[in-house]
């Protein structure tokens, strides 16, 4: 990133008034399609319960934020969502998992279908050990979106705000760019096939907060096209970008723990007037 | 300085644990003493081998590389006798381990894939280990399988099929009666070589990130995609470096090859008639040589031999280095 302190900071203030704005926008347009909706979601890994009880839903062209302590089932929660649960062993699912009212998880359902339309961003960066343009263009070449390959690449990476760093070595491994740029390159190369939702799992954790601030930044220019579900450790990040949160805590019964959702609201109620203790309690900071 | 030290704490004495200073030194010299015998033995042995062929060397010069006489009678009026060159050795050698390679290659790429991405958990710890068994068959085993088994089974299935199908190229005539040959000769060589090359890979697809296979998954790619596209794909040196070593090991197989290879004399451009190798036809006439030359003959196939071997080692080593700086770049 090219951004010096200054800007950085002017920038920021920038997007903490829009998360304001932004937040306000979305309740007022109260965008009432429905992306995800799960209903009475259990998954368990053998016979733990990981996270239990889950009824909620998502909607479309909204940045949903899941936030809660370290093992509440977040990551799982997200997971589900494009079945990159199911390489785990002995993980099961019961309740349904629809997406624009169909069940992902019914039996004549491609795992390989729902990923194609899902697109997921990883805690940390993970590109692949090839060039810059040969990250993007894999995906789409291999799905046979052959056609103007070159301008869907140019598109991918300015979608990802990524082109003018990149556009003059694209034939350079991706291996050589910064945290932050990589970081962006897997938003490009998941925004490359076109998908409708974008999960991000945990975007920004191994970021330092400059290529922090592009991530976010990148996630409001987004919210246009793209459905987003962001799991995050960090409550600003959460306040910054999230139009509304889901709070998941852990529940302990009989000496067992299992994530369960304990409120989702928009953003502003969460952190301003949450509902329940509990929300309360991991917003000030007295837990987890 | 928080802690406050008596003074025979702070103090240097020279004198710490017992021993503690020559402990060290043997330590030093014991090992660095094994590591230079290392050397030495192989010094010793190369100038071994090239002291045994010398009056090979003098005799027949580079050209036993592309002469293809093997005569060791003696008898004063046969043509070309005492004769040696090592051309059908050289061209045993090479095609038999292509042969081991053409097949072992793919087959142990499949076979790490297998355990190293596809396998769940029990089936996984039961293969793997069975595969690394596999190479622990003694080699004069795996020969008096490839004699009793192997053979007649290739003579009577394979053989004539490929010749059925493919006849019309050369490499490909008529089977030999006793099913021994190159052909077989390069099969057993394949199964001995598997294992390494198999054992090999899945150690490297392993080190292939579990954040790559999830990157490629999430968008979209079946699993042979995200294997072909990430786990092969950036697994090629590592690949090639494994071949090598397959190579090296088949490059240099005596007993089983002398078990099944048919002792031929000439080449013939048939892979399915008999053929020999330079490692097969040391280990089968060191013992009941007739002259000084034909040991020394034997002795320049060795060294032939050693030098294939050498370049097959430096240039997985050098496979490998740049694999590796490719690595460090990716951590």
């Amino acid at each position: 990133m090219s951004l010096s302190p200054p800007e950085k900071t002017a920038e920021q203030e920038r997007s903490l008034l829009n998360v304001e704005v932004a937040g306000e926008s979305a309740v007022a347009t109260g965008s009432t399609e429905v992306v995800y909706e799960l209903r009475g979601v259990d998954v368990h890994y053998g016979q733990a319960l990981a996270v239990g009880g889950i009824n909620m839903r998502i909607h479309k062209n909204v940045i949903t934020a899941i936030i809660g302590p370290s093992g509440c089932g977040k990551s799982t929660m997200l997971r589900t969502l494009n079945r990159m649960n199911d390489a785990i062993p002995g993980f099961r699912l019961s309740g349904e998992v629809l997406y624009h009212d169909r069940s992902i998880y019914e039996r004549n359902i491609d795992p390989v279908e729902v990923r194609r339309r899902i697109g997921m961003v990883f805690q940390r960066p993970n590109p692949f050990p090839k060039s810059i343009y040969e990250n993007i263009a894999w995906a789409p070449r291999i799905l046979g979106l052959r056609a103007d390959l070159e301008e869907r690449v140019e598109n991918a990476l300015r979608g990802a705000a990524l082109w003018d760093e990149v556009k003059d070595r694209l034939k350079q491994s991706a291996l050589g760019l910064s945290g932050g740029q990589q970081q962006r390159l897997c938003i490009a190369r998941a925004l490359a096939i076109e998908p409708d939702v974008l999960l991000l799992d945990e975007p920004c954790s191994a970021l330092d907060p400059i290529a922090t601030a592009s991530v976010e930044e990148l996630m409001h220019e987004l919210r246009r096209d793209y459905t987003q579900v962001i799991v995050t450790h960090n409550m600003q990040q959460a306040a910054r970008v999230a139009d509304r949160t889901a709070f998941f805590s852990l529940n302990v019964e009989n000496g067992s723990r299992s994530g369960v959702l304990v409120e989702y609201d928009t953003t502003k109620t969460i952190f301003t007037s949450p509902g329940d203790q509990r929300t309360a309690d991991y917003i000030a900071g007295r837990f987890g | 300085m928080s802690i406050q030290g008596t003074a025979s704490s702070t103090s240097l004495s020279p004198t710490g644990r017992a021993g503690g200073r020559f402990g060290d030194r043997l330590l030093t010299v014991l090992t660095s003493g094994a590591a230079l015998a290392t050397i030495a033995v192989l010094v010793l042995l190369v100038e071994q081998v090239v002291n045994g062929s010398s009056l090979s060397i003098s005799a027949f010069g580079l050209g036993f590389l592309w002469h293809s006489t093997w005569n060791p009678t003696l008898s004063a009026g046969a043509v070309n006798a005492n004769v040696y060159g090592a051309a059908v050795l050289i061209y045993g050698t090479v095609v038999t381990s292509v042969i081991a390679l053409v097949i072992a290659v793919p087959l142990g790429v499949a076979i790490a894939v297998y355990l190293a991405v596809l396998a769940h958990g029990r089936v996984g710890a039961v293969i793997g280990p069975l595969v690394e068994l596999l190479a622990a068959v003694p080699s004069v085993i795996l020969g008096l399988w490839g004699i009793i088994v192997l053979a007649p089974f290739l003579r009577t299935t394979i053989e004539p099929a490929l010749h059925a199908a493919l006849g019309w190229i050369p490499i490909f005539g008529a089977p030999n009666p006793t099913g021994l040959g190159v052909f077989t000769a390069g099969v057993v060589l394949a199964i001995m070589v598997l294992p390494i090359i198999a054992a090999v890979c899945r150690d490297l697809f392993l080190t292939v990130p579990q954040d790559l296979k999830d990157g490629a998954l999430a968008l979209g790619m079946t699993r042979w995609e995200m294997i072909r596209g990430v786990v092969l794909d950036s697994s090629r040196a590592g690949i090639g470096a494994a071949t090598i070593l397959g190579l090296s090991r088949a490059l240099g197989e005596a007993i089983a090859v002398t078990q099944v290879i048919g002792t031929g004399s000439t080449i013939t451009a048939s892979l399915f008639q008999n053929g020999d190798t330079l490692a097969s036809r040391i280990a089968e006439q060191f013992i009941g040589t007739v002259s000084r030359l034909q040991t020394a003959s034997l002795f320049y196939c060795a060294l032939v031999l050693l030098v294939m071997e050498l370049i097959a080692n430096l240039a997985a080593q050098l496979i490998t280095r740049r694999f590796q700086k490719r690595r460090g770049l990716a951590l």
